[in-house]
């Protein structure tokens, strides 16, 4: 008996710590981020950390996160452990979305009123160069292979490349009306593009940065026009990407090889941005409008909890 | 070498430059197309006024058509197109048509009308208009979609049908079924109170009560008493009132016999556009205008920015300058122009309507937005507003 409960002890210890990761959640309307310990379920804290807070990244060693306040003008440095302000990046006006370079010493943000990348070397906190893009970029990532930066532009519907090496844009696709989020594929080959207006997911190849695949969203019992495909995500080995279909409240299952919609999963309304626990065992969304995250577990492909968090819940990121 | 050779390469280098200055990233081998666009519009004489916390802004229309060109140019840079936009504003007692024909004809295919009922047809009429696409971003009128419709007009904004039909489905799903229907004693109002009339026959309302508000100068009379007078009717849920111009409905809110809300023309205003209106990226939008303007975006503004996004969008995916495929591409499924508004706008093709939601919008806040949620269409549920292809009175040869 008493071996049998030191045993479940140990067991319990282990998987603690097999799962000690936190996620974080920007909570737009709150000025606030939350910190949720998503084994337990629980919102551990909220901190104060800026005005309007909407993108967030953690830098590849997890010692820093990288919040956009966009009504402070400015992307914010803090500790990822004490959460402490430790210092400001010259993000240029109203920040909202930017991505991180592998390496962690770039940061590119879209300027969405002045139609404008700015890059940042981390380093030095200083705004190395302004790249005039298409009208109002949102979505930005930089591939893993460090070659190119891809901008989004929702009023010129284009994709712009912007060359890792040159800071220049070198090609541009025309994708379908407001392009939101897009995502490269671990191995860098595919671009994943998702259009708010058309309902689609764009599958780009990236040598030659043509559409090889288009995907309409269709979901039982919700009209076209609610489907507004925002975040995605693509795993590490290519099966299956997962697209937040906004004010649809769900996320659908894509199979990364076939490209068939798998499932559609309800989650929270308008379901905004997705991340995966470092094991890619969960995926944690965030759902603007019902002011809480959800948690699916993608091994069985199921929803396994909702967290309430705050107002709306815009960006998310975890540490391991 | 002759002094004409010598030219001649001369020419040839300035050609050269002139390319180079269409950015490196344009794809190369691209010819430069440019789509010229003419602005005509008539300054409107300042109505008399009821308050002066609203000013009076004669370029209503302007900074929309500007934004929008600005807009299309930065695309413009990436597909090798480039949008000019010229503007012909004529004083409130100018001819319109004079200046068209002067100004206008032969030179511009592409042209935003911003100008009142009465002289559109005129302008679509002419000759030279055969060979052009007149973009209206000013008028309200169902006839103009219906009767009097040209083949060569698309409407931006939405005519007083999908108004009325965006409050009737409000009041719907408020439960507010007795109507009270006032009105001003413009034909303007006369219009708008037709189109209430309409919409209560479409989803089966009945109007319990309507009258006209009369004007009069008895000094005996203030706003206060009057409207309490005025109001004392059978029983009603909700007061319509149809004034344009606005010369009283502000009046009528607050100070009714019974207390009921205002809605229609004023109180709770069915439009296009609104200062209040963020959702679905409209901030951005709303913030950039307002840098440029130093003013909130109106109506027109609106309608003019998305008859010029219409022609970017058009010309970014057909790769054409020339009207025969720019028009038919705009009429086709496959276009969707981005308009703030959550869903992707189109243009109707049975009249040439710019298919889009409506806002409901207080002064200070917005209430809906309509197609209101359960009301149901077969294809699409903007059509739930305004004139559907199985009523419309609109016969165009295409």
């Amino acid at each position: 008996m008493k071996k049998n409960g030191l045993r479940l002890l140990a067991l319990l210890t282990l998987t603690g710590t097999l799962h000690a990761e936190t996620v974080f959640v920007t909570l737009e309307k709150d000025n606030a981020l939350a910190v949720v310990d998503p084994i337990t379920g629980t919102l551990s804290k909220t901190v104060p950390v800026g005005q309007r807070p909407r993108g967030i990244a953690i830098s590849p060693d997890n010692k820093f996160l990288y919040i956009a306040t966009s009504d402070d003008n400015t992307i914010k440095i803090f500790d990822a452990v004490s959460l402490q302000e430790i210092g400001k990046l010259p993000s240029g006006d109203d920040p909202e979305t930017f991505a991180l370079n592998p390496a962690g010493d770039r940061l590119y943000v879209s300027n969405e009123d002045d139609s404008m990348v700015t890059v940042i070397d981390i380093t030095k906190k200083k705004a190395v160069k302004q790249i005039k893009v298409g009208v109002e970029p949102e979505g930005i990532s930089v591939s893993p292979d460090n070659q190119w930066i891809v901008s989004a532009s929702e009023t010129t519907n284009m994709l712009h490349w912007i060359a890792a090496k040159s800071n220049a844009i070198e090609e541009n696709t025309l994708v379908d009306p407001r392009p939101r989020a897009l995502s490269f594929t671990a191995d860098s080959q595919q671009l994943w593009v998702t259009s708010e207006m058309a309902g689609t997911l764009m599958i780009v190849d990236v040598k030659s940065k043509q559409i090889i695949k288009n995907i309409k969203f269709t979901v039982p019992g919700v009209t076209d026009d609610k489907i507004q495909p925002v975040g995605v995500v693509i795993d590490k080995n290519r099966q299956r990407g997962y697209v937040a279909l906004g004010p649809a409240n769900r996320v659908a299952v894509v199979n990364a090889q076939s490209f068939e919609v798998e499932k559609v999963l309800l989650v929270g309304q308008r379901v905004w941005n997705l991340a995966f626990s470092p094991d890619q065992k969960r995926l944690y969304t965030t759902n603007g409008t019902s002011n809480d995250i959800s948690i699916i577990d993608l091994d069985s492909q199921q929803v396994t909890k909702s967290i309430g968090v705050g107002t709306y819940p815009w960006g998310v990121a975890v540490k391991p | 070498m002759s002094k004409r050779f010598i030219q001649i390469v001369f020419k040839i280098v300035i050609a050269v430059q002139l390319i180079s200055i269409v950015p490196a990233y344009a794809k190369p081998g691209k010819s430069r197309q440019t789509y010229a666009i003419a602005y005509l519009t008539q300054e409107q004489a300042p109505p008399p006024i009821l308050s002066n916390v609203e000013p009076f802004i004669k370029n209503k229309g302007e900074f929309g058509a500007e934004l929008a060109i600005s807009d299309n140019n930065t695309t413009g840079e990436f597909t090798g197109q480039h949008f000019s936009l010229k503007k012909f504003i004529v004083p409130p007692d100018g001819d319109i048509i004079d200046v068209f024909n002067k100004d206008i004809a032969g030179k511009f295919q592409y042209i935003v009308v911003n100008a009142p009922a009465e002289h559109l047809n005129q302008l679509a009429d002419l000759p030279a208009s055969k060979q052009a696409l007149l973009f209206d971003v000013a008028t309200r009128d169902n006839v103009l979609r219906n009767e009097q419709c040209r083949s060569n007009v698309l409407h931006l904004l939405p005519d007083r049908a999908m108004r009325a039909d965006a409050l009737a489905q409000y009041m719907l799903k408020k439960r507010w079924i007795k109507w009270f229907l006032v009105i001003g004693a413009t034909a303007e109002d006369r219009l708008f109170a037709d189109a209430i009339k309409r919409s209560a026959k479409r989803f089966g309302i009945e109007i319990v009560q309507e009258k006209t508000w009369e004007h009069t100068f008895d000094a005996r009379r203030t706003v206060q008493s009057d409207v309490a007078v005025f109001s004392q009717v059978d029983d009603y849920d909700v007061l319509i009132v149809a004034d344009e111009q606005g010369e009283f409905g502000e009046y009528l809110d607050y100070r009714t016999w019974l207390p009921r809300p205002v809605i229609g023309t004023q109180g709770l205003k069915a439009v296009a556009w609104h200062r209040t209106h963020e959702q679905w990226g409209a901030i951005q939008i709303q913030n950039r205008f307002k840098e440029q303007a130093g003013r909130w975006m109106e109506e027109q503004d609106y309608g003019a920015y998305l008859a010029i996004r219409a022609i970017g969008e058009a010309a970014t995916r057909t790769q054409s300058i020339d009207i025969q495929a720019v028009k038919p591409y705009m009429l086709s499924d496959q276009f969707a122009l981005q308009g703030y508004k959550g869903t992707p706008l189109s243009f109707r093709t049975w009249d040439g309507q710019l298919r889009q939601p409506v806002l409901l919008a207080a002064p200070m806040s917005l209430v809906a937005v309509a197609p209101i949620e359960g009301f149901l269409h077969p294809k699409t549920e903007l059509d739930t507003l305004g004139t559907d292809q199985p009523e419309s009175q609109c016969k165009q040869d295409k």
